[in-house]
């Protein structure tokens, strides 16, 4: 009883204190907490599927095999990251300037839908060599994105336009201005499409080598991949290692410190909605050329702008990481189109979301067990 | 083609905005920016259709629908208030998370079919009035009318009130409304959750008024959104929110409408023999949000007034505010 009472006292003697962190921490440590948290959202998801009606740990194992399972459905989950990727990349350059572009899907529509435009209006014959076809159908996607970023860039630099709204509201612009096309000019035999693209208009892809390699056979996994690598490594060389990049972080670290050292916000704040635009449009046109083959609303407006802002906060705006933290939601998306019932897959990645912000707070402050004696 | 048919159906599409802004500027107002609209407008018209077929009772629908949002929006609160997360990002995710949760809970309510909407009626001396008794009082759904009595009380509340006094001390100096006594962290838990209660209303006018049903998605088509952007318009006012709020209303049912008839104003109707126009009607809402926008963001700029100045800054006490 008395060990008892005297343990009590002792515990009672002792308190969680939450502090700021005064130091960095850890190299380990951060990744380590998004880990944890994206552990901790998986549970809390398979909590909610069950109270859905649904089997979690059926569907986590059949997004695991549906995704990973064999080098055919691995083919396939790069098929799906590589607009995910692209979208992700054009996040992570906007918010590290704290521009909040969530435009993205309308910049990548866009993207989608110029280079379609080379491809649909024949300014380039269709026996064209793929040498000019695809750097055409490129600079076209990327011109398509970043006119699109540029608007909520401008309005934001001149007026102090809310850019999350306007970039938003963008997305719903493109969503109907692609509609119109497709049904009124370039539709095919009255569907909502477009005619395929001729051969020359396609992404290399890896089935397109089967003859030389037979293991290649039905392997989707199209040139796209490489641009966004590509992408990923210059963005990561522009936003760490240029003297353009130092400027971007100054202003999204502190922007009263950039204006007393002489940075052009105005002019940066275009010039990265431009940039972070063009990103996403390139990844419409590697959409439309590497896998679509023709412009057509469903595939492309799939949410791949609104996948690629989760992407980018979870790999904590790192170029590099983003290109491994897309596969996953790749995967993520590949298997949730068969799960049922058929939010899943966005609800998932709400609840990620949601637990990463939470965990943010692990990294600014820890917790110490004092003793009360100490505290006071 | 009736103008004062479509300005009637204005008003009623109107007020799910005129729900959802006001419940975003009182939030706001506290200095807590949610992002969330759309989603926890999404949770309330899915949790208002779901909870009117399984007990017949559309009463018992909305005040789940705003119940469920606004314990939603606490995840919001609590991310940005106690952990002092970015609240855009946060907002973001609720959007996401409500989005999700909506279409996983509402799986198949699509194929319902109907259910008991909330009443509606004309007033008795009012709708005599010509033009605007037809467009104000004629038919419309109590919520319609719920929404005429909201904003003069809520302006009164915010501008005339000792709590409304309060709340705008906390949104605009929270050092000093703490120095007073007031408890600001309870004050912004209190008031996101109103206006999470307040999207959810809006949700449930939508699947319970206005347009009956749900239809995942499209049920709210981005009018969360267009409400935040009402909210800058608006600038952070109960009764300019009514204004923009009854306007997009008419706008929105205008381009549903005009597509109709083979005439117009005597003219062949272009809209009728060129179907494909219409896609450029739909892009309209968001085109003059945009431009709404603009307007809103330039009177600001030139009056030097404007958001609520802790707007998007996390309350930390003992450190020097603002």
């Amino acid at each position: 009883m008395a060990e008892k009472t005297k343990f009590f006292t002792r515990l009672k003697s002792y308190r969680i204190r939450i502090e700021p962190r005064l130091s960095e921490p850890p190299a380990w440590y951060p990744p380590l907490v998004s880990l944890s948290a994206l552990i901790f959202a998986l549970i809390l998801g398979g909590i909610l599927i069950k109270l859905a009606g649904g089997d979690p740990i059926r569907s986590y194992t059949h997004i695991a095999k549906a995704s990973f399972g064999n080098i055919g459905v691995i083919s396939d989950t790069i098929v799906k990251a590589t607009p995910i990727l692209m979208t992700a990349l054009a996040c992570s350059v906007a918010f590290r300037m704290k521009l909040w572009n969530i435009g993205a899907e309308g910049q990548f529509i866009m993207g989608a839908f110029g280079a379609s435009a080379v491809v649909l209006t024949k300014v380039l014959a269709p026996e064209t060599s793929r040498w000019i076809f695809i750097p055409a159908m490129m600079l076209a996607g990327m011109a398509g994105g970043a006119i699109w970023g540029f608007i909520p860039g401008y309005l934001k630099a001149k007026f102090n336009v809310n850019e999350i709204i306007s970039s938003l509201m963008l997305n719903y612009i493109a969503v109907a201005w692609v509609n119109f096309w497709i049904f009124a000019v370039w539709t095919e035999a009255g569907f909502q499409m477009s005619p395929k693209f001729p051969l020359n208009a396609w992404l290399p892809r890896l089935t397109d080598y089967a003859q030389h390699i037979p293991a290649l056979r039905g392997l989707t996994t199209h040139m796209g991949l490489l641009f966004g690598i590509l992408a990923a490594i210059i963005l990561w060389l522009i936003v760490f290692r240029s003297c353009w990049g130092y400027e971007i972080r100054l202003i999204g670290d502190n922007p009263q410190a950039a204006r007393y050292a002489g940075v052009n916000i105005s002019k940066n704040t275009v010039l990265v909605m431009m940039l972070s635009g063009a990103l996403a449009g390139l990844g419409g046109m590697s959409e439309v050329s590497g896998m679509v083959h023709r412009l057509q609303t469903a595939p492309i407006a799939a949410g791949y702008g609104f996948t690629g802002i989760i992407v980018a906060w979870l790999s904590k705006l790192n170029p590099l990481v983003i290109i491994f933290v897309s596969i996953l939601f790749g995967a993520l998306i590949l298997a949730g189109r068969e799960i049922q019932p058929s939010g899943v897959p966005k609800m998932i990645q709400g609840i990620i979301l949601v637990c990463l912000i939470a965990s943010d707070f692990l990294l600014r402050y820890r917790f110490r067990i004092v003793s009360t004696a100490e505290e006071e | 083609m009736d103008l004062i048919v479509i300005l009637q159906a204005g008003v009623a599409t109107g007020t799910v905005l005129l729900f959802a802004t006001i419940g975003e500027i009182l939030a706001e107002r506290s200095g807590v920016m949610n992002l969330g609209v759309e989603g926890m407008m999404l949770i309330g018209a899915m949790s208002a259709f779901s909870t009117t077929i399984a007990t017949g009772n559309p009463w018992l629908g909305v005040l789940v629908a705003m119940l469920f949002a606004g314990l939603i929006s606490q995840i919001h609160a609590f991310i940005t208030i106690t952990l002092q997360a970015d609240q855009v990002v946060s907002g973001l995710a609720l959007t996401f998370l409500g989005t999700g949760i909506s279409l996983v809970l509402g799986e198949g309510l699509s194929k319902a079919g109907t259910v008991s909407l909330m009443p509606a009626f004309s007033i008795p001396v009012l709708s005599q009035i010509p033009i605007l008794g037809p467009i104000f009082f004629t038919r419309h759904s109590i919520l319609v009318y719920f929404g005429y009595l909201l904003i003069p009380l809520s302006w009164y509340y915010i501008n005339r009130t000792r709590p409304g006094m309060h709340l705008r001390a906390v949104g605009e100096y929270p050092a000093a409304a703490d120095a007073l006594g007031i408890n600001v962290f309870r004050m912004r838990y209190l008031y996101v959750f109103v206006g999470g209660m307040m999207a959810g209303l809006a949700g449930a006018t939508i699947s319970l008024a206005v347009s009956p049903g749900w239809f995942s998605e499209l049920t709210t088509a981005g009018q969360g959104w267009i409400a935040i952007g009402l909210v800058i318009f608006a600038q952070w006012d109960p009764v300019r929110a009514a204004v923009g709020s009854y306007a997009f209303g008419a706008l929105r049912r205008l381009i549903l409408d005009i597509q109709g008839p083979t005439t117009l104003f005597g003219i062949a109707n272009p809209f009728y023999y060129n179907p494909y126009w219409g896609f450029f009607l739909q892009m309209l809402p968001y085109a003059f949000t945009v431009i709404v926008l603009v307007i809103g963001s330039r009177e600001a700029m030139r009056k030097r007034i404007g958001a609520p100045a802790a707007l998007g800054v996390p309350y930390i006490r003992g450190e020097r505010g603002l």
